[in-house]
């Protein structure tokens, strides 16, 4: 029997088909970045196509677009579906969509005229800043609320993560944009010196581990049980992953700014808790791989599930390399090289990407009340990214230990081996392997969304009836 | 007391809480709870027994 209340499935619709669309544009604008690394004469001499105002389009692009609808989809789909509850508050709830459009809209207009706060991830300036806040908060209210309305006692796993990720996001913006506007599109920090480069790397750093890891493991929680239709491997485990998460993450930060004018304690604080950091990462990354125990015979016939459980072990890989990088002595050779952007995009695409994908071939489909078009098209799609994700990150590891190992060198009467330019001539051909690997990780994702039109071309929207929660309680 | 004490004090406020739910989430007492939690993303799928409940 049901209450004849329905979920509302508008709002995930909507997110949900953004996420493609941003997804697409924000890897089309990394392909093509990466090409002018290989390539210079690609940016035509037009200011706005030069990489420096490109590259923080494509971030802006892939992690707060595409990343942040897939986020804003899958968190409406999952609390309301794990608190029999439809969403509150709608027109809150449509304001967050057409708010968080409006930005993404915005950045991409102000990033290429090369209006920006110069902050890595927080490029945006103080208008925007603001409607981002404004969207946030709403956000926050639409979500929490909908826990409060539940009709579960229990508040599942996912939500936890959900909630920590949008509490702790706004935060951070709240913090690292504090500035000071001169003009209209003008602002300065309210920070200054090796304050103002803590405060950014503690937000940068958490929003890697709130926004594109708190958040992404929510989706875990949910969707990788669903497709694998058995329970989570250990809810224990997911609580104690939890937690243990939530208290170390806010201080790995400092290991983005080793041997700077940072006072070393704190470096060394920031490399410490970025070591404890692999305890939780991986216990979670065992609870999701482990969710298939039993049952590993699906990834056989399931590519949907292939592509969850690939992400995850990315997910445990990077995070495995994370944690090593942030060791003083390894990252002095690390840092400032390729190594770092190979780094990120193995938790960008293998991790990050690869999850949302999975999640949206479930989802999308379901809210509009169709199957799959193909499951041949997402085999294809799964390698065409899998290799690609290779390609990258293979070529950036050779690359960046070979800038770090030229930059080091130095002759027997102490003067160094090799000029910058030498460094950048050799980065070459991985460069051109580099771009490869991303116009394979965009072919992937193209395939995935003509499947996807193809699933809903002619479907209808469906409205799907809330159950009563069960009495067994 | 300087900042120093209590912000030592406080790392192991923190430590102690944290092991503290170590010890909760695998206590032997809310086993039967938390398998239950796990399955709730399967709650709603259409075999339930539908007793209707008091709720609303």
């Amino acid at each position: 029997m049901t209450n004849n209340e329905t979920y509302n499935y508008k709002v995930v619709r909507q997110f949900a088909i953004m996420t493609i669309v941003w997804g697409i544009v924000g890897m089309l604008v990394g392909v093509v970045i990466a090409a002018q690394l290989a390539w210079p004469a690609l940016n035509f001499d037009v200011p706005w196509l030069t990489f420096g105002r490109l590259r923080p389009l494509h971030t802006n692009a892939v992690i707060f677009a595409f990343g942040g609808c897939a986020l804003f989809a899958c968190s409406y789909y999952v609390v309301q579906h794990t608190c029999h509850a439809r969403l509150a508050f709608p027109a809150l709830a449509a304001f967050t969509f057409w708010g968080w459009q409006l930005v993404i809209v915005l950045a991409a207009i102000t990033l290429p005229l090369g209006i920006t706060t110069s902050k890595e991830y927080a490029e945006l300036e103080w208008p925007i800043d603001i409607l981002i806040t404004l969207v946030w908060v709403s956000y926050a209210l639409v979500f929490f609320t909908t826990i409060i309305k539940r009709k579960i006692p229990h508040i599942y796993v996912a939500n936890w993560f959900f909630g920590a990720f949008i509490v702790t996001v706004a935060i951070l913006h709240l913090f690292n944009s504090a500035a000071l506007p001169v003009s209209f599109l003008k602002s300065y920090s309210a920070y200054a010196g090796v304050q103002d480069a803590m405060v950014q790397w503690w937000y940068g750093h958490n929003a890697v581990g709130f926004f594109l890891t708190a958040g992404f493991l929510g989706i875990m929680y949910y969707f990788v049980p669903k497709q694998a239709g058995r329970p989570v491997y250990s809810y224990r485990l997911s609580v104690v992953h939890f937690w243990a998460l939530v208290f170390t993450y806010i201080w790995a930060g400092p290991h983005h700014l080793h041997y700077t004018a940072l006072p070393d304690w704190a470096q060394s604080l920031g490399m410490i808790m970025s070591l404890i950091l692999l305890a939780p990462s991986w216990g979670g990354m065992i609870n999701g791989i482990m969710t298939l125990s039993g049952a590993w015979h699906k990834l056989r016939t399931d590519p949907v599930l292939r592509l969850l459980i690939v992400s995850i072990s990315f997910y445990g890989m990077s995070t495995f390399e994370g944690p090593m990088m942030s060791i003083k002595t390894v990252n002095a050779l690390s840092h400032y090289t390729d190594w770092t952007i190979g780094h990120v995009h193995s938790g960008a695409l293998g991790w990050v990407a690869l999850v949302s994908m999975g999640a949206m071939y479930y989802l999308i489909p379901r809210l509009f009340g169709r199957e799959l078009y193909s499951l041949k098209l997402v085999e294809v799609h799964f390698w065409t990214a899998t290799i690609g994700i290779v390609l990258y990150i293979a070529s950036m590891w050779v690359a960046g230990i070979m800038q770090g190992l030229m930059w080091r060198a130095v002759n027997a009467d102490g003067t160094l081996t090799y000029s910058f330019v030498e460094s950048v001539q050799a980065m070459h051909p991985y460069y051109i392997v580099r771009t490869l690997g991303g116009a394979f990780f965009l072919l992937g994702a193209l395939v995935m969304a003509y499947n996807l039109w193809r699933s809903i071309a002619d479907a209808k929207p469906v409205e799907v009836e809330i159950p009563e929660p069960a009495s067994a309680h | 007391m300087s900042f120093t004490f209590f912000q030592s004090i406080w790392t192991i406020v923190v430590m102690i809480t944290f092991l503290g739910i170590v010890v909760w989430a695998f206590s032997s007492k809310r086993k039967a709870a938390f398998d239950e939690a796990a399955r709730l993303p399967f709650e709603e799928d259409p075999k339930t027994d539908n007793n209707k409940t008091a709720s609303e």
